[in-house]
C-alpha cells in the first residue's frame, strides 16, 4: 500500500489502490447506516420467532403468534358473515312476495343484491345493468321478455334462460323463417314491413298489408295478434319502441330469417337461495320492476301522454 | 487454416439444420424462426470466409491486433445496439400504455394485442436496452480497470452477435405468440438454450480478461460485473429447466409445476431485478461516477460490505411477489425479511454514489451528466427503500396486483437503471470515436429535464393510481357487501393512464434527443454553443497589481 495519500478535498486516507485512475477512500462505515442495517436484522430475527418462518422435516415453525394466512382469511370471513347472519336468516325465511311489506329489508337486499351483480352479472349486463345491444338486454326499462315481477325475475336467476341440460329452464325456439325455407325473400320483407307498422316506424302500406295477413299465420301463437308478445314463451314486444336486436329494417329482416335465442346461465346451482333473492330484489329495483297484479289502466294513460 | 475450415463447417451444419427445421415443422412460428436463424447462420458463414485473410495464412504470417490498445469494437457496436434497442423499447412502451388508455389501439389483430406488446417492451427495454449496455460497458470497463485487452476477441465479438440473435428471436416470438407465458423469462426453449451459450461465452470473455489483469487488485466494478454474469446464468438455467413437446416445435413444459414453479420464476424474477438491474448497473456507477467527477470512490469498506450483505440477501427475497397466495407462510415471512433487511445494503451503493461527489458537488451545477449520475443514484435510493416497504405484507395487501408495482418498477428502471446508462453513453461515445467532447452538452440538458419530468409525471401517477385501485378493490359499504365493481376500478384509473401515457412521452423525447446527439458525435460535428457555466468574471480585479510601498 505504498501510494496511500491523504485526499485534500475530505482529508481523508486514501487505501492506496488506483484503476485507471480511480482510487478508493478509507472512509469507515457510516454509523446511521450500520445501526439501521443491525435494527432491520434485529426486527427480522424478531419477526421470524412470532411468525411461521423457518422450514423443517416435515413443516414449518408456527411462530409465537399462531398466525397463519389462510386462519386471518377464515377469522374474517366469518366476522363478516356472522354481521351478516341475521339479515341472512330474515331473507331466507321471508318468501320474496313479501319483501316489499318490510321496506327495511327490501333495501337491505337491494344493497347485497347490487353487491352481488357487481361481481356475477356486469360481464353481460354491464356496470349500470343496461345491458348491451344486440346481445343483452337492458334490466332498467319496463320492457320484459319473462316477467318483470319479483318472483318471475327470482325464477328467471335461479333457472337461467336456454340453460342446457336443466329441465326447469326458461326456454323457447323462435324458428329461422329464412334460413329454414319457411318464408320466402320478399316474404320477410313484408313481415318486416307489418312489425314496424305495428310500433309506428312505418306507414301502411301494400308490403305491410301482405305482410299483416304472414303474421297472423306464422307469428301470433307466440309474439300475440297485435305484436305486443308472450311472456309464457319469451317472445318480445315488437309493438314498443325497445329492440334488444335492432328496430332497423335490416336488423328485423335478419333476426326473423335467422332468429335469436339469447342464453343466460342457470345461477341456482352456482349462488345460494338468499344471494338470488337479493339479486332478484336489486333487477326489481332498477326501474322497471312490476307489481303482482299488472294494473292495465294507469300504464294506459301512462302511454297516452303526448 | 484448418480452423478457417472448422469455424465455417460449424456455421454450414447450423445453416442446414435449420433450413431442414423450417421444413419439416408444421408450425409457421417455429418455421420463421428456424429461417432467421438460417439467415444468422449464414451470416457467419459469409463472414468467416470472406474476412479471412488468405494470403496472410498462406505466407504464415497472422495479423495481431495491437496489444497496446484496449479492444473496443465491441463496445462501439454495443453502444448503438443500446441505443437503438432503448428507442425501440420506449415506443413499445409509450404504446401499450396508450393502448391501456385506449383500448382501440390493439387494432384488432392479434400480433399487435397488449399481451403480446408487452413483453416485447419489457424485454426490449430490460435485455435488448440494459443488457447490451451492461455487455458494452462491461467490455470497456474490464479492460480499462484491469489494465489487459480483451480475452477472447473472437468469442466476445460472437457475444455481441450471438445477444442480438436472442433479442430478435424473443422479440419476433412474442409477436407471433411464441411465450412459455413466464414473466421477463418469456422466450421458448431453443431461444433460452441459444441465450445460455451466449451467456457461457460472456462469461469466458469477461473471467478470462480479469485473469491476465496486469492489476494487481480486482476493482470493485468488475465484482459487481461478476456476480450479475455469474447469477444470471444460474438464474436463467434453473428457471428455464423446460422440456419440449418436440425438436421441431417451439412448445415446452417447465419441469416444476405449481407453487413450486411460481416461486422459482419468482426467484428469477426477483433476482433478475436483483443482479441484472441493481448488481450489473452499481458496476456501472461505480466506474463512470468516479471517472466523470474525477474524485476517488467515496468508501472501500463500505462498498466491500454492502456489496456481500446485497448479493447474499438478495437472493432470498423472491417469495415476497407471492404473499397471500398458495405459498407456504414461513417461506413468505422469509421472502419479506430478507427484503427488509436489503434496504441497507442496497442504500450502500448509494451512499458510495453520492459521497464520492465530496469535494465535486459545484459539477451537479455545471456538469449535466453528472447531474444525470445524481438524479440515477437518488432514484436508486428511493425504489431500494419503496422495495423492502412494498414487502412487507400488510403494505403488499395494499399494493399487490395494482399500478403501483408499474410505479416502483419504472420509478427504478427510467430513473436508476435509464439516467445512469445515459450517463454512461454520454461518457462513452466522445471518447470511443475519438471526438473532442459531445456534440452538444446543452441537449444532455434538454434530455436531463425532459427525462426527469417524465419519470414525475409517470412514478406519481402510478403511485396515486395503484392507491386508488388498492383501496377501491377492497372497499366495503356499511352494509357488508363491496362497493365496486372492477370495471368501475378501471375506469376511475383513465385519467391516470393519461398522465402515464404523457410521462411516458416526455420520457421518449429526451431518449430521441439523445440518439441525435449520439449520433452527431459519432459523425464528427460540435455544435458551437455557449458553455454550460460561464467562469465568473470580476472586472474589478482584472487590472495589474501595483505594488504599494509598505508603511
Amino acid at each position: 500500500m505504498a501510494n496511500k495519500r491523504i485526499d485534500e478535498a475530505t482529508g481523508t486516507e486514501t487505501v492506496g489502490h488506483e484503476w485507471d485512475g480511480i482510487e478508493e477512500l478509507n472512509t469507515p462505515l457510516p454509523r446511521w447506516w450500520l445501526w439501521t442495517f443491525y435494527l432491520t436484522v434485529i426486527f427480522s430475527i424478531g419477526y421470524m420467532v412470532v411468525y411461521p418462518a423457518i422450514p423443517l422435516l416435515g413443516k414449518g415453525t408456527e411462530g409465537l403468534w399462531g398466525w397463519t394466512s389462510r386462519g386471518q382469511l377464515a377469522a374474517e370471513t366469518a366476522k363478516a358473515e356472522s354481521q351478516r347472519a341475521d339479515l341472512k336468516a330474515k331473507l331466507a325465511a321471508t318468501p320474496i312476495e313479501k319483501l316489499g311489506d318490510d321496506p327495511q329489508l327490501m333495501q337491505a337486499a337491494v344493497a347485497g343484491g347490487k353487491a352481488a351483480f357487481r361481481v356475477n352479472c356486469v360481464q353481460c349486463h354491464g356496470a349500470g345493468a343496461a345491458g348491451v345491444q344486440g346481445l343483452y338486454p337492458n334490466l332498467n326499462d319496463d320492457d320484459w321478455l319473462w316477467g318483470g315481477n319479483l318472483q318471475e325475475i327470482e325464477y328467471t336467476i335461479a333457472n337461467g334462460i336456454r340453460q342446457p341440460d336443466h329441465a326447469a329452464t326458461r326456454t323457447s325456439v323462435m324458428p329461422s323463417f329464412g334460413r329454414d325455407g319457411i318464408l320466402t325473400a320478399a316474404q320477410v320483407q313484408d313481415v318486416v314491413s307489418h312489425v314496424r307498422s305495428l310500433s309506428g316506424q312505418e306507414k301502411a302500406s301494400a308490403s305491410a298489408t301482405r305482410g299483416a295477413a304472414i303474421f297472423a299465420a306464422n307469428c301470433v301463437a307466440c309474439h300475440g295478434p297485435d305484436g305486443k308478445g308472450l311472456r309464457e314463451f319469451g317472445a318480445p314486444n315488437l309493438a314498443d319502441a325497445i329492440w334488444l336486436y335492432g328496430g332497423s329494417r335490416d336488423k328485423i329482416a335478419a333476426s326473423v330469417a335467422n332468429a335469436h335465442a339469447g342464453v343466460m346461465p342457470a345461477w341456482g346451482g352456482k349462488l345460494d337461495a338468499v344471494t338470488i333473492k337479493m339479486l332478484a330484489a336489486y333487477v326489481h329495483s332498477l326501474g322497471g320492476g312490476e307489481e303482482f297484479t299488472v294494473a292495465a289502466a294507469p300504464q294506459a294513460t301512462a302511454n297516452a301522454q303526448p | 487454416m484448418v480452423s478457417v475450415l472448422g469455424r465455417a463447417g460449424w456455421w454450414l451444419a447450423a445453416l442446414f439444420l435449420a433450413v431442414i427445421a423450417s421444413a419439416a415443422t408444421s408450425e409457421t412460428g417455429f418455421a420463421i424462426h428456424m429461417i432467421i436463424v438460417a439467415l444468422a447462420a449464414f451470416i457467419g458463414l459469409w463472414v468467416s470466409l470472406s474476412r479471412t485473410d488468405y494470403a496472410a495464412i498462406a505466407r504464415g504470417v497472422l495479423r495481431t491486433p495491437d496489444p497496446g490498445k484496449y479492444d473496443d469494437d465491441p463496445v462501439r457496436w454495443g453502444m448503438i445496439a443500446t441505443v437503438f434497442w432503448g428507442m425501440a423499447g420506449f415506443l413499445a412502451g409509450l404504446f401499450i400504455a396508450l393502448q391501456l388508455a385506449f383500448p382501440v389501439l390493439n387494432l384488432g389483430f392479434e400480433w399487435t394485442t397488449f399481451g403480446r406488446l408487452r413483453p416485447l417492451h419489457t424485454s426490449a427495454v430490460i435485455f435488448a436496452f440494459g443488457g447490451n449496455a451492461l455487455i458494452a460497458t462491461s467490455f470497456y470497463v474490464v479492460q480499462r480497470t484491469c489494465r489487459a485487452r480483451l480475452a477472447f476477441p473472437g468469442l466476445a465479438r460472437f457475444v455481441f452477435w450471438g445477444y442480438q440473435l436472442f433479442i430478435v428471436l424473443a422479440a419476433t416470438g412474442y409477436l407471433l405468440g411464441i411465450t412459455q407465458g413466464k414473466e421477463y423469462a418469456e422466450p421458448e426453449w431453443y431461444v433460452d438454450l441459444w441465450l445460455t451459450v451466449v451467456w457461457v461465452a460472456y462469461l469466458a470473455v469477461f473471467v478470462g480478461t480479469i485473469v491476465k489483469r496486469a492489476e494487481p487488485h480486482i476493482y470493485v466494478a468488475n465484482w459487481f460485473y461478476l456476480s450479475f454474469i455469474l447469477t444470471v446464468a444460474m438464474l436463467h438455467i434453473v428457471n428455464n429447466l423446460n422440456l419440449p413437446v418436440s425438436l421441431l416445435g417451439s412448445k415446452s413444459y417447465p419441469v416444476f409445476s405449481g407453487v413450486q414453479g411460481a416461486l422459482v420464476q419468482w426467484w428469477y424474477g426477483h433476482n433478475a431485478v436483483g443482479f441484472f438491474l441493481t448488481a450489473g448497473f452499481l458496476a456501472m456507477m461505480y466506474y463512470f461516477v468516479p471517472k466523470q467527477a474525477e474524485r476517488p470512490i467515496y468508501s472501500y469498506r463500505l462498498s466491500i460490505i454492502h456489496f456481500w450483505a446485497l448479493i447474499f440477501l438478495y437472493i432470498w427475497a423472491g417469495p415476497h411477489h407471492l404473499h397471500y397466495t398458495a405459498l407456504p407462510d414461513w417461506a413468505q415471512t422469509l421472502g419479506m425479511v430478507f427484503s427488509v433487511m436489503l434496504w441497507m445494503p442496497s442504500w450502500g451503493g448509494m451512499i458510495n454514489g453520492l459521497m464520492t461527489l465530496n469535494g465535486a458537488w459545484d459539477k451537479v451545477r455545471t456538469d449535466p451528466i453528472i447531474r444525470m449520475m445524481v438524479m440515477a443514484v437518488a432514484f436508486y435510493g428511493m425504489s431500494t427503500f419503496e422495495g423492502p416497504m412494498m414487502s412487507i405484507k400488510s403494505v403488499n395487501s395494499l399494493s399487490h396486483y395494482t399500478d403501483w408495482t408499474i410505479g416502483h418498477v419504472h420509478s427504478g428502471a427510467l430513473g436508476w437503471n435509464g439516467m445512469i446508462t445515459f450517463a454512461a453513453i454520454y461518457y462513452l461515445v466522445p471518447r470511443l470515436w475519438n471526438r473532442e467532447r459531445l456534440y452538444s452538452l446543452r441537449m444532455v440538458n434538454w434530455h436531463f429535464w425532459l427525462a426527469t419530468v417524465g419519470i414525475v409525471f409517470y412514478a406519481a401517477s402510478m403511485w396515486v393510481a395503484g392507491i386508488t385501485q388498492g383501496l377501491m378493490w377492497r372497499e366495503y359499504g356499511a352494509d357488508g357487501y363491496l362497493v365496486n365493481s372492477f370495471a368501475e376500478t378501471v375506469a376511475a384509473l383513465h385519467p391516470m393512464f393519461l398522465l402515464r401515457a404523457l410521462g411516458g412521452l416526455l420520457y421518449l423525447a429526451g431518449a430521441v434527443v439523445m440518439t441525435a446527439n449520439v449520433w452527431l458525435t459519432i459523425v464528427g460535428k460540435l455544435r458551437e454553443e455557449a458553455p454550460m457555466r460561464q467562469p465568473a468574471y470580476d472586472p474589478d480585479k482584472d487590472h495589474p497589481l501595483v505594488s504599494v510601498p509598505a508603511e
